[in-house]
């Protein structure tokens, strides 16, 4: 909402040099956010000229400049006549223009000086109305007998025109529909200063109208509400169309940002920025009979005033005449009954409509035009007689009609019961206490009836605050304009905290154990594409259930990730791109598990607690979201340097950091040979928490990464973290250190191939018993002296006693007795 | 058999030491050991002689060769001490390297700036004795709407500000706010509730400079008997003051929101912001709304409190000076770097 300074000005008193600034600290205060400012951006000296004579002067570039001979002052000094050369060929001599002169400043800001141009010094310029910024017009230079103006040459032509003026820019919150008008904000400035507010509604004498038939039918209510609760009417004949607006009209509705029209049209929206009420003007010799106001007969049509025809929804509401459709209530009028050029005399219609009916025809149209944002946000339904006068009085003084006795009155309001405010309810919200005469002053000033209750008062809103509905609001409306500068500071005390959950602790731990492990945090977008959640969110590929997102802002990537390896994949090729060739990733983020059915079919109310049933419903809507880790590596760990050559990044980087997410969380896991469609066949391990698989770990397939431009080794894994750390115990069991000399035996065994090296770990740990401290291995050779399809897996045992030092013979048995347990699992022979 | 000559025995170790200290390596260390203090060397066969001296002088001979052999074995284990010292000394020196070109084995990870904000901001309220509350990403409408005051006819319900998953008429959105973790929190705890909501929110806006479909807020509520905005004010600006220094301010100006009232829009002012001291616009707060406590079964009357949020990704920008949104999203390495573990 833009705002004229010198609109506000007319039902405020401003201080004299008012700036922008004032403006905006006093509406900020108040609860209006700063937008901007639209400054004049206009200094002189700027005047009124008269064309003398000029010259027809063709050029080069196949344009034809006048060169003109234009009196800016009365009297015979040198620098009364000027030569000024003009590129626009609307005017004649004779004409009356603007003339800015060498040193005055048009928006832009556009510094004006004398300049040779064409092979003519041109003393100063022939302003048209947009350079004056008077609106759009720039087909030619502005006459001022376009507007109906005839100064003496020589006049000012800021103060004429009005062209110093300047608009503050403001954000209207959607509760406040009737700042949505000078009038509204005008109070509110009063508020903010304590100047006093003269109300352009009451000023306006408004006259007696009838005869014109309005019936409102409404058969289908929205939400309980009838679709129009007001609709007044007035008539105007006679107009003459010859009449400009004139430059105030234009000055103010520039400023504000409404393009010309036409008078009647410009009528029209000057007094719905003046009033918040928007009207519309028929052609009245278009019209046949009069108006019913009704709702739309599913799939019936119109044709709007841009010349779309429009189908309609029931829910639209239509203001009908004999003909049929003839508006689209609240929204945008008929092309049949549209005022033209020609139109003299018109019907004004200042209607009240319910908000949600035009916010809904709006929003389905796509028409948020001025009068149905007002509309949608609740016009003041005691204002419409008022706005109808308005134009009415306007068009007879500035269009030269005489209004008609023929209208229609039907204005249905109900005042709402008064609101119950407690004596202390305000400081017991706001924490101050207001005396009792500040909450009354208040309150009467927004213009509410405010009566003594018991304990309290009883508080009847203005007819234009629908928003005020309870004792909070009536609060806010207290502390606002007192200011909320004045409300104290204190801390409030919590009662005794547990800190993080467990499971944002150890969350926690895991980000920061990653990034100590050199992997940079990454956060991508959860947006892929179905083939991805296919490939990475489903183990052997197959359809999963997925989220679509039904308003995607690229359609390409519209599904919500089963897995966090899509985006970081993504993240990594953005790097790579970017030169950065050695990376290690990693993201904690929740990825979307839907399982069948997720969703409700209806929601229950807001405003009150749900049954218990309910309530289990809407969670169990909601599909499983449960927190993941991925980590990703690709390129060299380390570079080459100075007696170190490049280590690449491997298999070995994923399993490692797997267990380096597993200690963070506390947990212990085994990590088997896996299969997972978006790994290397070769090297993919999946991962295990007891017997839970908590997700997969390798070498991305070597195809998916040349898809995404990355090289062949790239490794990553992702894991269920929320399932890990629900395995983890809640805390460890310490087992005492042994202190007794331990004896270290290696052993080497033949085994098939196929034998994992960590199965026949555990054989051997398992057969050892309990003096085997550790087991690891050590070495894995295939070549001389096996068989081809065979290797020896060597590892290095630990064997320490609790009470005694072992003897090399023990160490020995309990070797022998892991080996016997791995020859009766794999075979396995020991090698000599 | 001839007696011991002191003169004899007095060459033996002048001529022993002499070679002794003329010793510079290892090597020839080795050599004159060998030579003059190892057996066969002249001492040790003036020591053997000493069997054959008459039993008379055998205590006198005794002493002086002792003495004689004594002499020498300290010259050389002198000498032997300072061998391995300069040694030892030369091979450190050679063992120098060029610290700033040592290769390095490791490499150094970051946190992601917009996680360690959450976290700093959640431990000030963790402080407090606060709770930090967390809820699915993917929400419920009435969750992420009707519980929070938004009307059906809301405007942010459309689907031009907010993402819905198909089919649509299932009302599952993905939440435009945190604040459905409050009322999760309120439906699910036990009265006092103070909790915080750290987390991802997204709206139908498309990437640029200063916006991003998918961002961070943290929401803060605080139900309890007595609350007044005097305390919503107190605990913002606790924040504020534990997150900028002692320097902070912050003020209340209106503004409207369906889950508050009386609502107000939060500011900041510190004198090290980017471009000078000024006063930043940082979230919206206010006193909850008596219908978002009965959506949640809370008797308004006898409970009250207020309820406050800010944007992440906008503190971080006037926080830690990121001018571009895109940084904060895209991923390059290049950018968490900068914050290391810290922010």
């Amino acid at each position: 909402m833009r705002i004229p300074a010198s609109q506000l000005r007319e039902w405020v008193d401003l201080p004299a040099d008012v700036t922008p600034e004032h403006l905006h600290e006093s509406l900020v205060s108040v609860g209006f956010e700063e937008e901007g400012v639209h400054p004049a951006e206009v200094s002189g000296p700027i005047v009124v000229g008269q064309v003398l004579e000029f010259t027809p002067e063709p050029q080069d570039n196949g344009k034809t400049i006048r060169w003109c001979q234009v009196r800016v002052a009365a009297g015979d000094s040198d620098d009364a006549i000027r030569g000024i050369v003009c590129g626009a060929s609307n005017f004649e001599v004779g004409d009356k223009v603007v003339v800015t002169l060498p040193g005055s400043v048009l928006p832009g800001p556009f510094p004006i000086a004398a300049r040779k141009t064409y092979g003519h010094v041109s003393d100063g310029m022939i302003a048209s109305a947009k350079e004056l910024g008077l609106g759009d017009e720039h087909n030619g230079i502005l006459r001022l007998a376009e507007l109906g103006l005839d100064p003496d040459v020589g006049t000012d032509a800021i103060e004429l025109l009005g062209l110093d003026d300047f608009a503050v820019e403001i954000n209207v919150t959607p509760d406040r529909g009737y700042a949505m008008s000078i009038r509204g904000v005008a109070r509110e400035y009063a508020h903010a200063t304590g100047v006093s507010f003269r109300d352009p509604a009451a000023a306006v004498n408004v006259a007696p109208a009838s005869g014109f038939s309005v019936v409102v039918d409404d058969s289908a209510p929205i939400r309980g509400a009838v679709g129009c609760t007001g609709f007044v009417t007035r008539v105007v004949r006679g107009l003459d169309r010859s009449r400009p607006t004139p430059a105030w009209m234009l000055k103010r509705l520039a400023l504000m940002g409404i393009r010309s029209i036409s008078l009647p049209v410009d009528i029209s929206n000057y007094v719905m920025m003046e009033l918040g009420q928007p009207t519309h003007t028929y052609d009245l010799n278009k019209l046949s009979g009069g108006i019913t106001v009704r709702r739309a007969t599913g799939g019936e049509k119109i044709t709007t005033l841009d010349e779309q025809v429009r189908t309609l929804s029931e829910e639209d509401l239509l203001i009908t005449d004999e003909s049929g459709p003839i508006g689209l209530a609240g929204v945008m009028g008929g092309a049949t009954t549209e005022i033209d050029d020609t139109s003299t005399d018109v019907l004004i219609e200042a209607a009240t409509f319910d908000p949600i009916t035009i916010a809904r025809t709006a929003r389905r149209h796509k028409l948020p035009s001025e009068a149905s944002k007002r509309f949608a946000r609740g016009v003041d339904p005691l204002v419409s007689r008022a706005a109808a006068q308005r134009v009415v009085d306007l068009l007879v003084e500035l269009a030269g009609g005489t209004a008609d006795a023929l209208g229609t009155d039907l204005v249905d309001f109900e005042p709402r019961p008064a609101i119950h405010l407690p004596a202390d309810f305000t400081a017991r919200l706001i924490g101050v206490d207001y005396t009792a005469a500040e909450i009354e002053t208040v309150l009467s000033d927004i213009g509410a009836t405010v009566e003594k209750a018991k304990d309290g008062w009883g508080v009847t809103p203005p007819s234009w605050r629908p928003d005020l509905v309870d004792a909070p609001g009536l609060a806010e409306e207290v502390a606002r304009i007192h200011g909320y500068d004045r409300i104290p500071s204190a801390i409030p005390v919590a009662p005794p905290g547990r800190g993080l959950s467990r499971s944002q602790a150890a969350r926690r731990r895991v980000a920061q154990v990653l990034a100590g492990a050199g992997l940079t945090e990454v956060l991508a977008y959860p947006f892929v594409a179905t083939e991805q959640n296919q490939l990475f969110g489903s183990v052997d590929g197959s359809p999963v259930p997925e989220m679509t997102l039904a308003n995607a802002l690229d359609p390409s990537v519209a599904q919500l990730r089963r897995s966090l390896l899509p985006g970081i994949l993504d993240v990594a090729k953005r790097n790579v791109a970017r030169g950065l060739t050695s990376l290690a990733l990693y993201e904690v983020g929740a990825v979307f598990q839907p399982a069948g059915a997720t969703g409700s079919d209806s929601i229950p109310v807001g405003n009150e607690r749900p049954d218990v049933a309910t309530l289990d419903g809407l969670y169990a809507s909601v599909p499983a979201q449960p927190w993941h880790v991925a980590a990703l590596y690709l390129g060299p760990l380390t570079a080459k340097q100075p007696g170190q050559s490049a280590i690449a990044s491997g298999l070995g980087d994923a399993v490692d950091t797997v267990h380096a997410i597993a200690t963070a969380v506390g947990v212990d896991v085994v990590v088997r040979q896996g299969s997972h469609t978006a790994f290397h066949p070769g090297r993919c391990a999946e991962v295990f928490a007891g017997d839970t698989s908590v997700g997969f770990a390798g070498e991305i397939l070597p195809s998916v990464a040349a898809s995404l431009d990355l090289p062949r080794v790239v490794v990553a894994l992702d894991l269920d973290l929320d399932a890990l750390i629900a395995a983890a115990p809640d805390h460890v069991v310490a087992t005492p250190v042994l202190v007794f000399p331990a004896a270290t035996q290696d052993v080497s065994l033949v085994v098939d191939l196929g034998v994992p090296a960590e199965d026949l770990r555990i054989a051997i740990v398992d057969g050892a018993g309990e003096l085997l401290e550790s087991a690891h291995l050590v070495d894995d050779y295939r070549g001389a002296g096996l068989d081809e399809n065979q290797k020896s897996l060597t590892l290095a045992l630990r064997f320490r006693a609790a009470d005694r030092t072992l003897t090399q013979q023990e160490a020995t048995d309990a070797k022998l007795a892991g080996v016997a347990v791995a020859a009766s699992r794999y075979n396995a022979t020991i090698r000599e | 058999m001839p007696s011991i000559s002191p003169q004899q025995l007095a060459d033996v170790v002048a001529e022993a030491i002499s070679a002794i200290n003329a010793v510079t390596t290892g090597d020839e260390l080795k050599q004159v050991r060998t030579q003059f203090v190892a057996d066969g060397s002249p001492i040790s066969l003036i020591n053997a002689t000493l069997r054959d001296v008459p039993a008379d002088e055998k205590a006198e001979a005794g002493k002086i060769v002792g003495q004689a052999r004594a002499e020498i074995n300290q010259a050389f284990a002198a000498r032997e001490a300072g061998i391995l010292q300069s040694e030892e000394h030369a091979r450190l020196l050679a063992e120098s390297v060029d610290v700033t070109a040592v290769a390095s084995r490791r490499r150094v990870g970051a946190r992601h700036p917009l996680n360690l904000l959450m976290e700093e901001m959640s431990n000030i309220f963790v402080g407090m004795g606060w709770e930090v509350a967390e809820g699915p990403e993917l929400e419920n409408e009435w969750f992420n709407f009707d519980a929070l005051n938004f009307d059906e006819d809301h405007p942010a319900r459309a689907m031009q500000d907010t993402f819905f998953v198909e089919p649509v008429d299932r009302h599952l959105v993905l939440r435009t706010h945190t604040s459905p973790v409050q009322i999760r929190s309120l439906l699910s705890r036990e009265l006092p509730v103070y909790v915080v909501a750290p987390g991802r929110v997204y709206r139908t806006d498309e990437l640029d400079a200063t916006h991003t479909p998918v961002f961070h807020q943290m929401e803060g509520i605080a139900i309890d008997k007595g609350l007044t905005m005097a305390h919503l004010k107190g605990t913002l600006e606790h924040l504020a003051r534990a997150m900028f220094g002692d320097g902070a301010k912050i003020r209340l100006r209106p503004n409207y929101f369906p889950f508050t009232e009386p609502s107000a829009e939060l500011d900041i002012w510190h004198p090290t912001f980017r471009g000078g001291a000024r006063w930043i616009e940082w979230g919206g707060c206010g006193m909850v709304n008596p219908n978002v406590l009965r959506a949640a079964g809370i008797d308004p009357e006898e409970y009250q409190g207020f309820a406050f949020g800010m944007g992440i990704e906008r503190t971080l920008m006037f926080r830690n000076d990121v001018a571009d949104m895109h940084d904060m999203v895209e991923g390059d390495v290049r950018f968490s770097q900068q914050f290391g573990m810290v922010i």
